[in-house]
Formats: structure tokens, sequence, C-alpha cells
């Protein structure tokens, strides 16, 4: 009886003393949803920056004998005997009706997954060179291991997908950044300054919010030459995604600087002759970044899903960038993908990423203010 | 009222001034003009064009003169006798090709928006009332994954899939033999089972998000004195919600009219490319990316304006519904 007063009384005073990071830790992972977002997103990037490493293959390497092989199944047992992983050889066959290549197991070949592979070598983030893969097959040059089918041109589709996370997943970061510096920038002189201010920014906002975004966003990217730099397109794409995502940052930030504004711990900051330049850097700011993380990580979709419509129309990326949109590009007629619709799977891992970060989002909501009941 | 009516329309009039200057301004933007791209295009197939014939060329169309010349040109003509200028690619003037699409497109808009509001309040009224049953788990999990997939996904996936196991083709509005039949019941069905595809696509992004919105605004309104108030009165469950609280909770649904069109429109132009509807999508495409700038600029300038009308009839409806907002 007393040793459970004297737990709840440690746990009542852990809990007053905890900082708010700790309190905010504790409910965000009250949020199952949430917690298994932010570990699936950590996983993502963490695939993306190591996507040299990660994936089996270069993205580029073609091979014209593997023009639309569909995924290959993982066997471990071959006759009965446990061999450890690993995949069966490819038979190529040619349709004689419809002159379609069809590939079946040679259950013959028995192509071993090795970890640690020596494959194609890579630019390990420019800095040296290597040909260490996570893993890959040993065999002949002529067999290959497609663990998610090959495109047209018998190109790795999970190589592809793990290399274009890395640009999709940024644009997505970088994206939000910007929109970052221009949502909040303009939200903090709206809610701080008020009046005329605010009302000329709240109409831009509107304003910008009132154009339909697609032919919007397409007309920007129309305006980019096809001949320029792929990263200095990446680039520029990114910023027309910001241009057109701050309006709803900015909304935040104002309503929150109109809600704390008048505030105590605000007035106390004045009062104790605080310069407004720390009243709003020191004590106003902070109070808030709980909300604006929550707010840019719900922004995060919404420029996944600008980067890969745009590049899925053909304005946004082109090839030889490879990102999901650019991938999704070759799903894009009913032939292709009757004929092979593993190619579909760029899309799969797009819906996935997004409503993760939503997950995400929603999670940090809710875990904002701590104090909330 | 009235007065009120009367200022928000006037506060919409240079709303749309700016639409058409941003609007020319993004047409123009593209490095190169219509007789670049022509010239392009015909050295795609080996035919060549001299710099003389090319400065005629510009001079014919008129691209040779000012940027506010131009725009003056363009606008005063759309303003005055509604005419939106020649479709340098087609040949032919833009106001021939662009209210065909945009009856279309408006047509599947209104259709989709009426069909999110029918799946989103009945569904968010249930799981408000009903919360954490077993259909509201499912309704919640569905809800989220109409929120992640991209319209154009679904349209794909629904495509493939109408393919694949039902062998019917998804795509397009009508079907082959029907698509310059003239109008008739025959035709009219025709349209109705392709129809349903675009739809749908369009109508469950939308749906999802203002399920939640429903969902949420219900569950905060059903604590509230009043609606014990009512239960104390003897008044049974079904008339209690729908009178009271489902009136309340609706207000946002007003007030995201104007938001939701411009996001139908947009949702409309990319899912149209992949369903391969005869809307304004796969038209403004084209025309971008072939810079017949009159064509893209009427198409987007009257995307743009449905957009502003949409909001402003959002602001009437909201003001209509909500009294407090009237007297503020």
């Amino acid at each position: 009886m007393t040793d459970t007063n004297v737990t709840d009384m440690d746990k009542t005073q852990v809990i007053d003393t905890a900082r708010p990071i700790t309190l905010m830790w504790w409910r965000f992972k009250q949020h199952k949803l949430a917690l298994w977002s932010l570990y699936l997103i950590g996983f993502l990037y963490f695939v993306a920056a190591f996507a040299e490493f990660l994936a089996p293959y270069d993205p580029f390497k073609h091979s014209k004998l593997h023009a639309y092989v569909p995924p290959q199944q993982v066997h471990l047992f071959h006759e009965g005997s446990f061999v450890g992983p690993f995949i069966y050889g490819l038979d190529r066959k040619r349709d004689p009706e419809t002159a379609r290549l069809i590939f079946s197991e040679d259950t013959a070949k028995v192509l071993p997954i090795k970890l640690f592979h020596r494959g194609d070598s890579y630019h390990f983030w420019g800095l040296w060179e290597t040909d260490l893969h996570l893993f890959g097959i040993e065999g002949g040059r002529r067999d290959r291991l497609y663990l998610l089918g090959s495109d047209s041109l018998g190109r790795d589709l999970l190589s592809r997908l793990i290399y274009g996370g890395r640009v999709t997943l940024s644009v997505g970061l970088i994206g939000v950044f910007f929109s970052f510096v221009i949502g909040i920038t303009l939200g903090s002189i709206a809610g701080l300054v008020g009046g005329r201010v605010d009302a000329a920014i709240q109409r831009v906002a509107e304003f910008v919010r009132s154009i339909p975004t697609i032919p919007l966003w397409l007309g920007l990217a129309a305006a980019l030459p096809i001949h320029w730099d792929p990263i200095f397109v990446y680039l520029l794409i990114t910023v027309i995604l910001a241009l057109i995502g701050w309006t709803n940052l900015a909304r935040v930030v104002r309503g929150h600087f109109m809600t704390i504004r008048n505030q105590d711990f605000v007035l106390a900051a004045q009062l104790s002759g605080a310069k407004p330049k720390r009243v709003v850097t020191r004590h106003m700011l902070p109070s808030m970044t709980s909300y604006v993380i929550a707010a840019v990580t719900l922004a995060i979709p919404e420029m996944i899903l600008g980067e890969t419509s745009l590049s899925f129309l053909g304005l946004g990326l082109r090839p030889p960038v490879v990102s999901w949109g650019v991938l999704l590009q070759d799903a894009q007629n009913l032939r292709s993908i009757a004929l092979a619709p593993w190619l579909l799977a760029p899309g799969a891992a797009i819906v996935a990423t997004i409503l993760a970060f939503n997950f995400l989002g929603d999670g940090l909501r809710d875990a904002a203010d701590p104090y909330q009941k | 009222m009235l007065w009120f009516i009367l200022k928000r329309i006037l506060w919409s009039i240079p709303t749309m001034v700016l639409i058409s200057i941003a609007t020319f301004i993004i047409i123009q933007l593209p490095p190169g003009d219509y007789v670049t791209a022509y010239i392009a295009e015909l050295e795609e197939t080996g035919e060549s064009i001299s710099a003389l014939e090319a400065v005629e060329l510009r001079k014919s169309f008129g691209l040779d003169r000012p940027m506010i010349v131009q725009y003056w040109d363009w606008i005063s003509n759309i303003v005055f006798y509604g005419d939106f200028g020649l479709s340098l690619d087609w040949k032919l003037p833009v106001s021939d090709l662009l209210w065909d699409r945009i009856a279309l497109t408006l047509m599947i808009s209104t259709l989709s928006l009426l069909l999110t509001w029918v799946i989103a309040i009945p569904i968010g009224v249930y799981s408000a009332t009903r919360q954490y049953s077993v259909f509201d788990y499912v309704f919640t999990v569905l809800g989220f994954l109409g929120r992640g997939i991209p319209d154009f996904l679904l349209a794909l996936v629904l495509m493939w899939m109408g393919f694949a196991y039902f062998n019917f083709h998804v795509g397009g509005l009508f079907s082959p033999e029907m698509a310059d039949a003239p109008w008739s019941l025959a035709k009219f069905w025709d349209l109705l089972v392709h129809l349903w595809v675009p739809v749908v696509v369009l109508a469950t992004g939308g749906a999802a998000g203002l399920l939640r919105v429903m969902r949420a605004n219900m569950l905060e309104e059903l604590g509230k004195p009043y609606v014990e108030t009512a239960y104390a009165q003897g008044m049974g469950e079904r008339e209690v919600v729908w009178r009271y609280p489902v009136r309340v909770a609706l207000n946002p649904f007003f007030s995201t009219v104007g938001w939701a069109l411009p996001a139908l429109i947009s949702g409309d132009v990319i899912t149209a490319v992949v369903l391969n509807l005869p809307t304004t999508g796969p038209l403004l495409l084209r025309a971008l990316l072939n810079q017949d700038m009159y064509m893209a600029g009427g198409f987007i300038l009257i995307l743009s304006i449905f957009t502003i009308i949409g909001t402003l009839l959002s602001d009437i409806l909201l003001t209509l519904t909500d009294p407090r907002i009237r007297h503020a």
C-alpha cells in the first residue's frame, strides 16, 4: 500500500519536473501510429542516404536481354535442402504468337544471394570509389537479380526506386525549407505588426490559394527550359513548389503570434525591459516551435506529391534524373501496366511515404502542447 | 446582408485583374515563344525556316510587340468580345476549343463535390456518434488511405484493375463508337458508365479530408449542453443529432467549398491526362508544352476565375447559414 503511494508520488514529481521536450516525447509515444511512421520515415531517409551501397545495381545499367523481367522470388530450399536465400536463373522464351518475351525460372541454376557483394563500382557520396554492395548474386555476366522486376531497358527497378527515393525525399525537405523561410517570415510579420501589413499579406496568401495549384505548377514548370542542367531544374522545381506552398505555414505562424501576443509571459518580458527583437526570438518563437514543426511535417507530403505529379506529367524532373515521379512515367499508359504491373511499385512507395508523414504530423500536432489535457 | 454580398463581389474584381496579369506573366515566362517552339518542331522533322521567315511569322502572330500591348490586346478582347485569341497550335479560335472542355471539367468537378459530401457527411456523423466502434476504425483507416493516395495513382490502379480483372476498359468519357455519335439515350448511358471512374477518383481525396473534419466538429458539438438539453426533453437520437449539431458542424463545409473547387479542378487536370478524358487537363498540358500561349492562358484564366466565383459563393453561403458571421 505504502509502496504504491511512494511510486505515485515519484511519478507526479517526475511529471512536474520533466522538461517540455520530455513531456512531448511521452505524449508522442502514446500515438503508436505516429511512432511507427517516424521509424518508417527514418528508415526511408537512411536508405536514401546510403543508396549506392544498398542498391544492388547501378540505376542506369541496362541489359537488352532483360526487358520487363517480373519480380523474382527469393527461395530458401533447393530440392528439399536448405541453401540460404537464393534465386533461380532466368529462362527466356519468346511467345510465338505475340513475340513477347516470357521469363520463367530455370530450376537447375541456383544463384545464391551474397551479403557484401562486389558489383558495379560507384563513388560513395562522391568521396571514394568502391564496388561494395549490401547484397548481390554471384553468377555469370548474364545473371541478374531483379527483386522488384525490371523496366523496358532491363534496368533494376529496386535500384532505381532506391536512387529515386533520394531525389523525391530530398525535394520534400528542400521545398519545405524554402516555404518555411517564406512562411515564417511573412507569417510573423503579419502576426506581429498587424493592421494594414497583415491585411496585405493575408490578401496575397488568399490570392495564391485561389489559383488552382496544378495548372499553376504546370505553367511555372513549363517555363523551365529542357536543356538546363537537371540539378538546376531540380532546385527550381523545389522553389516553385515552395512559392505556392508557403501560405499554410504563414497562416499557422500568424495565428500563433496573434494568440501569444497578449499572453502574460510576453507582457512580463516586455515589462522587464526586453527589446522587441529579444521578445520575439527568445520568448515568442521558442514557444511555438513544436507547432511549426508539426506544420512543416504536414507540408512535406504536399511537396512530395507536387514533385511526383509534375514529373509524372513530364513537366518536372526529367530522365536521366531518377525520382519516383519519373519512374511512374513508365507506368503511364495501360499497355505498360498490363504488361508489367510491377512498374506501379514507386506508387506504393509514394503512398507509404505520404501516409507516414501525415501520421507523424498528426502525432506531432497532438504532442505539440504537452500541458494541454 | 445585401451590402455584404455586394462588397464581397466588388472585392473579387481586383483579384480577377491580378489573376489575369499573373496568368499572362506565367504564359510569357518560358524563354522563346510559339515561333521558337514551332521552329524546333520543324527541325525535328528535317525542315528548316530562315531567320527572315521567323521574323515574318512573329509579326503575323503579333509576338513582336511590347508585352504590355500584347497583354492589353489579349485581355480587352476577352472582356469586351469574349474572344480568347487564336490557338497558334490548332489554328482555331481558343473559345471554340475552350468551352466544351470547361463544361465537362465543371460537370465532373461539381459531381465530385456532391459525391464528396454524400460520402463525408453521413460517415462523419456516424463516426462521431459511434466513436471507437468497429466501423469508426474502418472508416478512419479508409479516410487516411484516401488522403494518402494521389488522384492520378488511384486512377492508374483503377485502370489496371479494370483491365486485368474485370476486362473493363477504364478511360475516356465515351466508348470509341459513341464519341462522335449525336446525343441519344444510348450515348447518355455510355457517358454514365464511363463517368463514375473520374468522379470517384476525384471525390475520394476530398471526402477523406472532410470526413475527418466532420467527425472532429461533430465530436465537439455533441459534448455541448444544448445537445443534452435536447435529449432531456425526450427527443430521439436521430432527431437530436440531425436537427442541431449537424447543422453547426456543417459550417466548415460551406467555408471550404471555395477551396474544394480549385483542388478538384487541379485534380481533374492530372487525372484527365491519365484517364484520357476530354476535359481541360490534356489540352492545357499540350498547350503548355507547345507554348501555345493564348490557349494555355485562356484555360488558366477561366479555371482561376471559376475558383474565385466558387470562393465567393462559399462566403455568401457561409453568411447565410451562420448568423454569427453576418453580425460580426
